[in-house]
């Protein structure tokens, strides 16, 4: 069977999957599934073609659902996705991710859970729990969600989780303990001589470069980084863009040095496209310098934004790049961002964007 | 709950009719709207429902534990909490509060 491209589109009411042959021209949609749950997160694992859709209901509360059919039928579980008794119960799952075998889902209140039985049943990482900076976490916008999740498919002991607005943190021993990752972000919301804490920098997105060790890009509240030493440090990357705010990040599939950004117009001036033109920012040199993408995008009375998991590239060549908006609108690119189309329109707010290549 | 009142919930546990919020039984395969369980109170009978349907628990109620802030259950009329006990024969309704946009 030829390969072909799916990809998962979480919204606030179910998740949608485009899909279409490996040239990208033309495109199917259909859903919603997850029985119109808010979904603010799926992915799936390109081996099996299982796909997860973490999410959160207001009547029924968080859960990962699963499809084994590439979306037909689905099953959905929270067992074991859960804070001991007394505790503030887990409300969403706001981020997944997978590597050998393992799943991991993120979730608000802010923590981390693992599961061995692909999304069955569900286990409690608290070593995040037991950071000593945890009492002093205050949510950002959205809540205290941890919705940056990026375990290094290279090194089963790493594994990078970013926290609105708790900060980055890091952990090399599999999530039994962890450091903050946040030198050389800003915090422009605290007073000017506290800009540069330990913790508390509201990062909105972070991804692993592939091909390059300790390479991360990260979107923050307060600017845009890469860091060359495993989150240890950070540089600002910014010169070149339109604003330092805006929410997703998309690594390329195989270049480490090119990432594509959606710059906001500014975090207090309305949070939408840049005098309302939409733009996608691509560097080829790791941040250095900058180009904008337009063609095909709408270039007046775009009032629209992007969320922090609403963009994502694809595993061809050339990469596809997609991105979903707050209005509902999927765009997409079969040529590394050269061009775009709407590939749907009026659907429900997007939260995500993943794709899949399936056999 | 106390463990007197889950003695005393257990000793005078009989079977209830319980009506399932459409949104909720369309959740689990092969859940009809309808059905009735042995159960003492509601919390024993939120457990009941999950013995037939696993995971139903988990939909219902948080791990506070208490019955999710948008979902109802409302025993004989009146809204009901998972301490309330349940009398043989009592009609039990599961559903979904006004929520969302």
């Amino acid at each position: 069977m030829a390969d072909k491209v799916l990809v998962l589109v979480g919204t606030k009411k179910g998740l949608f999957i485009a899909e279409s042959d490996t040239a990208r021209k033309d495109w199917s949609l259909r859903g919603p599934y997850c029985e119109h749950w808010p979904i603010n997160h799926a992915i799936a694992d390109p081996e099996t073609g299982a796909i997860y859709a973490g999410g959160g209901s207001e009547w029924f509360g968080p859960a990962v659902w699963k499809s084994d059919d590439l979306g037909e039928t689905w099953s959905h579980s929270s067992e074991g996705l859960a804070y001991e008794e007394g505790k503030e119960p887990v409300s969403q799952v706001w981020s997944l991710a997978r590597r050998n075998g393992t799943l991991y889902a993120g979730v608000q209140p802010a923590g981390l859970f693992s599961s061995a039985d692909g999304g069955n049943s569900w286990s409690h990482m608290d070593g995040l729990q037991k950071h000593p900076t945890r009492p002093d976490w205050n949510p950002g916008g959205a809540g205290l969600i941890l919705h940056s999740l990026v375990p290094d498919p290279d090194d089963d002991g790493r594994i990078w989780v970013g926290i609105s607005a708790a900060g980055v943190f890091g952990s090399d021993d599999g999530g039994k303990t962890w450091e903050t990752r946040n030198k050389g972000t800003r915090a422009d919301f605290m007073p000017e001589d506290q800009r540069y804490p330990e913790f508390g920098q509201c990062v909105h997105c972070v991804v692993k470069a592939p091909g390059m060790k300790d390479r991360l890009y990260q979107q923050n509240h307060c600017g845009m980084y890469r860091s060359d030493d495993a989150g240890k440090s950070w540089v600002s990357i910014e010169p070149g863009l339109p604003s330092a705010f805006g929410f997703p990040a998309a690594a390329h599939p195989r270049d480490p040095d090119t990432l594509f950004l959606l710059p906001l117009n500014g975090d207090s001036v309305g949070r939408y496209m840049p005098d309302a033109a939409a733009a996608v920012y691509r560097t080829r040199d790791a941040g250095e310098t900058w180009q904008d993408l337009r063609n095909g995008l709408p270039q007046e009375n775009a009032y629209f934004g992007v969320l922090r998991q609403a963009m994502a590239t694809d595993s061809l060549d050339k990469a596809g790049v997609y991105f979903g908006t707050g209005g509902g609108a999927l765009y997409a690119s079969n040529d590394e961002g050269d061009s775009w189309v709407a590939i749907a329109e009026h659907l429900p707010a997007i939260h995500s964007v993943e794709t899949v290549v399936v056999g | 709950m106390n463990q007197r009142s889950d003695s005393a919930a257990t000793a005078n546990a009989g079977e209830v009719n319980v009506t399932l919020a459409a949104p909720l039984a369309d959740l689990f395969p092969g859940a009809p709207r309808r059905t009735s369980v042995v159960a003492g109170n509601v919390d024993h009978m939120v457990d009941a429902l999950n013995d037939k349907w696993p995971g139903m628990r988990d939909r219902i109620c948080d791990t506070t534990p208490k019955i999710r802030k948008h979902m109802n259950i409302f025993v004989e009329g009146e809204r009901a909490t998972l301490e309330t006990p349940l009398a043989p024969g009592a009609d039990v309704y599961v559903l979904t509060a006004i929520s969302g946009g």
